[in-house]
């Protein structure tokens, strides 16, 4: 009885000198932890944050976009709100009938559908991607901004064609 | 007579009748809903002598954000990044769980790589929250440490499903017919040196806490559920199999390609925290083993099928019921739909929330400290629990 009880006794007490053991290598081990602001985390390029617009090939100061309206549409948060104007462009002249044909009717002006603004409210956003899996022209895409901090929500409320237009001016 | 005689179920004796007061010299103490073990925002009445508890009474609803009716006012496709919210510690599965029901539903089918896609990523994620769990509950306990050590290896983790999913906590990565995205190089050279890791840091556990008198003191003969209580009670996952029950959801009913893997599920008859504990720390183990022949196993391909539906689809008239194990136990997702954009009905099978009511029934004459730790050992999450 009285040896069972020291038996027992003994291999508690050895369990907790295991657990020191591996308390002790571990002391040794150089520090994992990442002392934020003095050193930052290097892994941000696979995180995707807020949405942002992405630029046309030949003009970075305009989006890809085609005014579809499927992320809109699609955001189950409702958080974006795309604003547009139809321009009309003045038609080209029509061209001087030659001797002998009728006259064609004179060219139409053009309407074009111009992006003025892309709402974004980051406050209800939920990172889902379906705006972006589903842009048929790749006019989203995601950012790595995870430093975000602001004392309101208007801080939040992001207009990302003048994001564009600022990244475009950089 | 007791109200235990009058209904076999216990847990709603001060709900149901708010005149019950404390009975001679008794004490109701109110645990939560900010109570440290409660893990979010549970409460729990505990009628208490002295340091015993006559009984115990769970409170729920604090976090309850109406997911069931939400499914009703989004689209099919809006409806997705829910899931990755009912339960923030594994959100693939309940991914996996809702996809899967529409897919059944629409008779939409899942290219092969994303098959293994879903398995790598919802296993991962297993081991995640298993991690967390493992901390958690051992912070409960007192012990400080381990919580360190866990989320050591679960930040990698999450590092990894970063690079894949694009966040670290609630996932939306499963589509209807696949994947959002495919993995990378970088994934893959991470996983396979994760999985080596964690491979060795699992005898480290044990050495530092299974094996830890005071932990074993802690867990060992507290809690006890015999198969028949856990079956009256619903409960599934490692509480079930933590009773000796041999029933995991990939085994019993297998979806997607778990019939492909060589596997165990782990059992211990014990019934008790300790076989609760065990049951979470062999399942890593086998966590490890199903990653490792999915990552061999996986075919090139296409991620997400090219015939995948488009986001105003409707999948026509009908109702489906898909079943996961998630790390908690069974997740059932049923969705109703009468053929118009949204689904008619969504109703969502929670794990947490059967293995919660064992609680009321198990907290019954136990000290205080104890019910701690049986709170601890079910595993529960609390914002599932709500949904």
């Amino acid at each position: 009885m009285i040896s069972q009880t020291f038996k027992e006794a003994v291999s508690a007490v050895w369990s907790m000198v295991v657990g020191l053991k591996v308390t002790g290598r571990n002391f040794l081990q150089p520090q994992i932890t990442v002392h934020y602001p003095r050193q930052v985390v290097t892994n941000l390029d696979t995180y995707r944050g807020h949405i942002e617009l992405v630029a046309k090939d030949e003009d970075p100061f305009k989006a890809k976009c085609i005014l579809c309206g499927q992320c809109e549409n699609n955001c189950p948060s409702g958080c974006i709100t795309i604003e547009s104007v139809t321009r009309e462009t003045p038609a080209p002249p029509a061209p001087e009938p030659a001797p002998g044909e009728e006259a064609k009717p004179a060219p139409k002006p053009k309407k074009v559908k111009e992006l003025t603004q892309f709402m974004l409210d980051y406050n209800l956003c939920s990172l889902c991607g379906l705006c972006v899996q589903h842009c048929p022209v790749d006019s989203l895409r995601f950012s790595t901004d995870v430093y975000l901090a602001g004392f309101s929500r208007g801080e939040f409320e992001f207009e990302l064609l003048e994001m564009l237009q600022k990244r475009g001016k950089k | 007579m007791s109200h235990c005689e009058a209904n076999a179920l216990t847990g709603d004796t001060y709900t149901r009748r708010f005149d019950t007061g404390p009975a001679g010299d008794t004490l109701i103490v109110n645990m939560g809903p900010q109570h440290p073990s409660t893990h979010g925002v549970l409460r729990v009445i505990v009628e208490l002598d002295g340091e015993y508890i006559l009984r115990a009474e769970p409170v729920l609803g604090y976090v309850h954000r109406m997911h069931e009716k939400m499914g009703e006012v989004k689209s099919f496709t809006q409806y997705l990044p829910n899931m990755g919210r009912v339960d923030y510690l594994h959100a693939l599965a309940w991914n996996w769980a809702y996809v899967g029901a529409v897919e059944k539903l629409g008779g939409v089918e899942v290219p092969e790589r994303a098959q293994y896609l879903r398995v790598i990523s919802t296993e991962l994620n297993r081991i995640s929250s298993h991690l967390v769990w493992w901390g958690a509950y051992l912070l409960d306990l007192g012990a400080f440490t381990p919580i360190m050590y866990a989320f050591d290896d679960r930040e990698i983790i999450l590092d990894l499903l970063q690079i894949i999913t694009g966040s670290r906590l609630t996932y939306c990565y499963f589509r209807f017919g696949g994947v959002v995205a495919d993995v990378t190089p970088a994934f893959v050279s991470g996983l396979t040196e994760f999985l080596a890791r964690f491979k060795s840091r699992l005898p480290m556990y044990t050495d530092l806490v299974t094996n830890n008198v005071i932990l074993r003191k802690r867990c060992e003969e507290i809690g006890v559920i015999d198969v028949d209580m856990a079956r009256r009670y619903g409960a599934t996952g490692p509480v079930l199999r933590g009773s000796g029950v041999a029933y995991d959801t990939r085994r019993a009913e297998p979806y997607g390609i778990y019939d492909r893997f060589d596997y165990e599920i782990p059992t211990f008859p014990e019934g008790d925290a300790m076989a609760r504990y065990m049951v979470r720390m062999r399942e890593m183990e086998e966590s490890v083993k199903i990653i490792e022949q999915a990552l061999a196993q996986m075919p090139e391909g296409e991620y997400l099928s090219a015939k995948a539906p488009k986001p105003a689809w409707k999948p026509g008239v009908g109702e489906a019921y898909f079943a996961v194990e998630g790390a908690r136990g069974k997740i059932g997702a049923y969705v109703v739909s009468d053929g118009a954009k949204n689904p008619y009905r969504v109703k969502l099978r929670a794990p947490s929330y059967c293995n919660l009511s064992l609680f009321a029934e198990l907290a019954q004459g136990v000290i205080l400290a104890d019910a701690v730790s049986i709170m601890g050992s079910l595993d529960l999450v609390i914002p599932e629990i709500d949904r």
